[in-house]
């Protein structure tokens, strides 16, 4: 097998905050092979995003990088200079964000944007125009040319959401990360920029890292997914072991409160009880033990390693550690 | 859906879309009618400065003394001065000097302020804390002082007056342009940007600036009137152009000595004033509707 597209080793990464050091990542390990779809789950605040910004390098001034690497085909992005990285920013690695309404420059038109998206090509005006032109009418938006003489403004959400997918596609990237692109569009939306990105991944064979917290979508779209909380990788392995076969309780939990598995009619909805814990205090053992329904002793002890409990799957829980024959 | 186009054809496409664009705002300007009046006076202001050299029917500087103080004839428009110079052409003249001033000041203040509030709003910050407090300080003197205290220093001319108004002017903008830079630095779009390898000078210059620029160009609108008034003011206490160079301050210097005799010299130094600032700041209010993408999306 070839070497993974993007690995991520051990990387951790620490906030400096007023209440003192917040631990937003901590020992993110997973790969990304090429072609292949790979989904992040977890709840809101579980460093998905701080995760993106750590690929991209482009977190905030109060990031300390503790450690790890992360290998993009096969050049370490910790030793890339400034340069380097924004080189390979939109031309290697594309991003797709959360909220389209919010992603596009409100002011200039949606043709000035895509045109000067292009801007480390040097073929004419006339033809990036026309690559435009093609980029739009490949997600699905009629009358293109007229089209890209309006603002954000006169899309609508699904619109601007895939104009921002063929922006994001433009450079033929090797891997596209999309950052819960469907969370700020309704239902049916949601099910065709679905479509769309799996049609387009088999049209151009990129990487995608897609993060999401629906599980529908992941199961949907992802060939793998990592399953994070509270900053680290809890379970990950392949969909149907994940979904069939879930060896971490908050994995477990997450299944069972997506309303798409709740059979009968209930009057609440189920949750995970408690909150996500407070992570500028150092915490001992295992991180999910205070909302765990299967704690057991050595859970506050000490922090639980990955073991395999199936082909391509780990899970870092101590439950299956009694299983593993000693 | 894409047929194949020409070079040609989409070339001519773009440049029609970029006029229409200008034709459109200039469109909804006149739709409003304080915009259309405010077009109407800036239009005919700056004819006349352009076309100065040719429209006076006399020398504006040529003496007369036959016919000096003469009030309002067919000859004389507006009457004469007391050395017999015809106030019509003076008055013609003097919208050249104040269109002299206040353009390379506003604009040369708006573009320096724009790129030293961009610099300041997105840099790193002790460079906006130093920026900041230079900007403060400028605009903690009052205008007048610091015109009079800069033409003891280097004389009354055209450019001493340019250059007072651009120092004093500066800060403005580029408050205006560090706050708004401030506002949308941490803008999803931006980090969409830079997400997709925008240097810095692609995300100043070809996407915060857009966003900045319409706000500044109201600002610049507004303060067309208030350089204008200040060249004024500056020629009335003798500070500002050298005084055979007609200027509105001055006629209405030469106008308030003898404002008894002849009242009308006195009005026809000030009313271009009032109306010139009127129809500015009319312009510059209906501008501000019209240009805002985000204001007109609402309209």
């Amino acid at each position: 097998m070839t070497a993974p597209l993007l690995q991520i080793d051990g990387v951790t990464i620490d906030y400096n905050t007023k209440k003192g050091n917040l631990r937003a990542l901590r020992d993110i390990s997973f790969d990304v092979n090429k072609g292949e779809i790979v989904g992040i789950v977890g709840e809101s605040g579980c460093g998905k995003s701080t995760l993106i910004s750590t690929i991209l390098q482009l977190l905030p001034q109060n990031a300390e990088w503790k450690k790890g690497a992360i290998n993009f085909k096969g050049k370490n992005l910790i030793a890339c200079s400034e340069k380097e990285m924004r080189d390979m920013r939109g031309k290697d690695i594309s991003v797709i964000f959360q909220d389209p309404m919010q992603s596009l420059n409100p002011v200039i038109t949606i043709g000035r944007q895509m045109v000067d998206i292009q801007h480390r090509s040097t073929s004419p005006y006339v033809e990036k125009w026309q690559k435009a032109i093609d980029m739009l009418s490949m997600v699905g938006i009629a009358d293109a040319e007229t089209r890209l003489k309006q603002h954000p403004f006169e899309f609508s959400g699904g619109m601007l959401q895939r104009i921002a997918i063929a922006m994001a596609l433009m450079s033929r990237p090797d891997l596209l990360i999309a950052d819960e692109p469907t969370t700020a569009l309704d239902a049916t939306l949601e099910v065709e920029i679905i479509k769309r990105l799996k049609d387009l991944h088999k049209e151009m064979g990129c990487s995608i890292l897609f993060i999401s917290h629906h599980l529908g979508v992941i199961a949907e779209l992802c060939q793998r997914v990592v399953v994070m909380y509270a900053g680290s990788v809890v379970e990950f392995g392949s969909v149907d072991e994940i979904f069939f076969n879930p060896k971490h309780p908050y994995t477990r939990r997450l299944i069972e409160c997506d309303p798409g598995h709740i059979k009968e009619r209930a009057k609440r909805l189920p949750t995970i009880p408690g909150e996500i814990p407070d992570l500028t205090e150092a915490l001992e053992g295992c991180i999910f033990q205070e909302r765990c329904s299967e704690i057991i002793a050595k859970c506050k002890i000490s922090t639980p390693h990955f073991v395999s409990v199936g082909q391509n799957h780990q899970a870092a829980c101590w439950l299956n550690h009694n299983q593993e024959p000693e | 859906m894409s047929d194949p186009i020409t070079d040609k054809e989409t070339k001519v496409k773009m440049s029609d879309h970029r006029q229409s664009e200008f034709l459109k705002i200039v469109g909804g300007v006149a739709k409003n009618p304080l915009g259309l009046i405010g077009l109407i006076i800036v239009g005919v202001f700056v004819f006349c400065a352009l076309f100065a050299d040719w429209i006076v029917p006399h020398d504006p500087v040529g003496m007369n003394i036959k016919d000096r103080l003469q009030g309002p004839s067919t000859t004389y428009f507006l009457g004469t001065d007391q050395l017999g110079r015809d106030t019509f052409s003076r008055l013609i003249m003097g919208s050249q000097v104040a269109l002299k001033v206040a353009l390379p000041a506003v604009f040369g203040a708006m573009f320096i302020g724009l790129t030293l509030g961009m610099i300041a709003g997105y840099g790193p910050r002790w460079l906006d804390n130093f920026l900041s407090l230079i900007f403060d300080t400028i605009r903690s003197f009052p205008t007048v002082m610091f015109a009079l205290a800069v033409v003891a220093l280097v004389g009354p001319s055209l450019q001493t007056v340019v250059f007072v108004v651009m120092a004093t002017s500066i800060p403005i903008y580029g408050r205006v342009a560090r706050t708004q830079t401030l506002a949308l630095r941490n803008s999803e779009f931006i980090l969409a940007e830079r997400s997709m390898g925008a240097s810095l000078f692609r995300i100043l210059g070809i996407h915060m600036m857009p966003n900045i620029i319409g706000v500044l160009s109201v600002l610049a609108a507004m303060d067309i009137p208030t350089v204008i008034a200040l060249e004024a003011g500056l020629s009335f206490l003798g500070l500002g152009v050298k005084p055979p160079t007609p200027s509105w301050g001055s006629l209405l210097k030469d106008g308030y000595a003898l404002i008894r005799q002849t009242p009308w010299l006195i009005v026809a130094g000030g009313l271009p004033i009032i109306i010139a600032t009127l129809g500015f700041t009319f312009l510059g209010e209906t501008l501000r509707d019209v240009v805002d993408p985000r204001l007109r999306k609402n309209r």
